[in-house]
């Protein structure tokens, strides 16, 4: 599954991508951090309701190609830009976390095992 | 080759830049990128908890061809009981932590998973020297 699926499956908006042919592995969705990088793998979609800098910092360590915010959430620019330097894409979907997590799985698309 | 990066208590804006650092230099050296995915964690992990939990301090790297070394130091105020705060799931983190993602009490932990090898020197009212080493290349 490609970013641009990941879009139309979550009926989602673009914020920022470069690349929508990047192919992504896994998925985790938490608002969580410090879970997110306990266990996510690389090449992952991080779906997520928190809308901070560290977000983005954290999908940078991680290699996480793409990020979707949940509930219609809309980061700021400044995070916008971030995403961009970094080569992550960033969607905004309005379905729930547990809606948009479903709809992927459903798909699929596997969640992220234990490192 | 050594580098040192300085981390603020309490900024939470600069928090991670030292790390995506780290992990940029990392890289133009040519390092796989499965390792230098495991020492950017590690020294995010890291840094987050100098930003969140102590008087400022600094992470150094030491990178020869074969290993990395990274070491994060602090200037206090310590840890009482070190086999406590590395339990998933313990965490004195404040409310300011929390509401940006973390403080779940999973980075000590985390950190050790990611290492080769994992070190922690601290004693309440002491600084704290977390050693973290990585292989890159088989002797």
């Amino acid at each position: 599954m490609n970013i641009a699926d990941i879009k139309e499956i979550l009926s989602a908006k673009m914020l920022v991508c470069k690349e929508t042919e990047r192919e992504i592995l896994c998925a985790c969705g938490s608002d969580l951090m410090s879970d997110v990088l306990a266990y996510v793998k690389e090449q992952a979609v991080l779906l997520t309701g928190l809308t901070n800098p560290h977000v983005i910092r954290t999908a940078e360590m991680l290699d996480v190609w793409a990020i979707v915010f949940v509930r219609g959430k809309m980061p700021t620019n400044d995070i916008l830009d971030m995403a961009s330097e970094r080569n992550i894409a960033v969607m905004t979907t309005n379905y729930t976390l547990y809606e948009a997590c479903g709809r992927l799985y459903k798909t699929g698309l596997p969640p992220c095992g234990i490192v | 080759m050594e580098q040192v990066f300085k981390v603020q208590a309490g900024n939470f804006v600069q928090a991670g830049e030292a790390s995506g650092n780290i992990k940029k230099l990392l890289r133009q050296l040519g390092i796989d990128s499965n390792i230098v995915r495991r020492i950017a964690i590690a020294s995010y992990e890291a840094e987050m908890n100098i930003v969140i939990h102590s008087c400022g301090g600094t992470l150094k790297l030491v990178i020869s061809p074969y290993d990395v070394l990274l070491i994060a130091e602090d200037t206090g105020p310590g840890i009482a009981d070190i086999e406590l705060a590395m339990q998933e799931g313990y965490s004195t983190a404040p409310e300011v932590a929390r509401e940006l993602g973390f403080g779940a009490g999973m980075g000590l932990a985390n950190i050790k998973r990611c290492a080769d090898r994992f070190d922690i020197v601290s004693s309440a009212g002491q600084n704290t020297i977390l050693s973290v080493y990585f292989r890159i290349k088989a002797r």
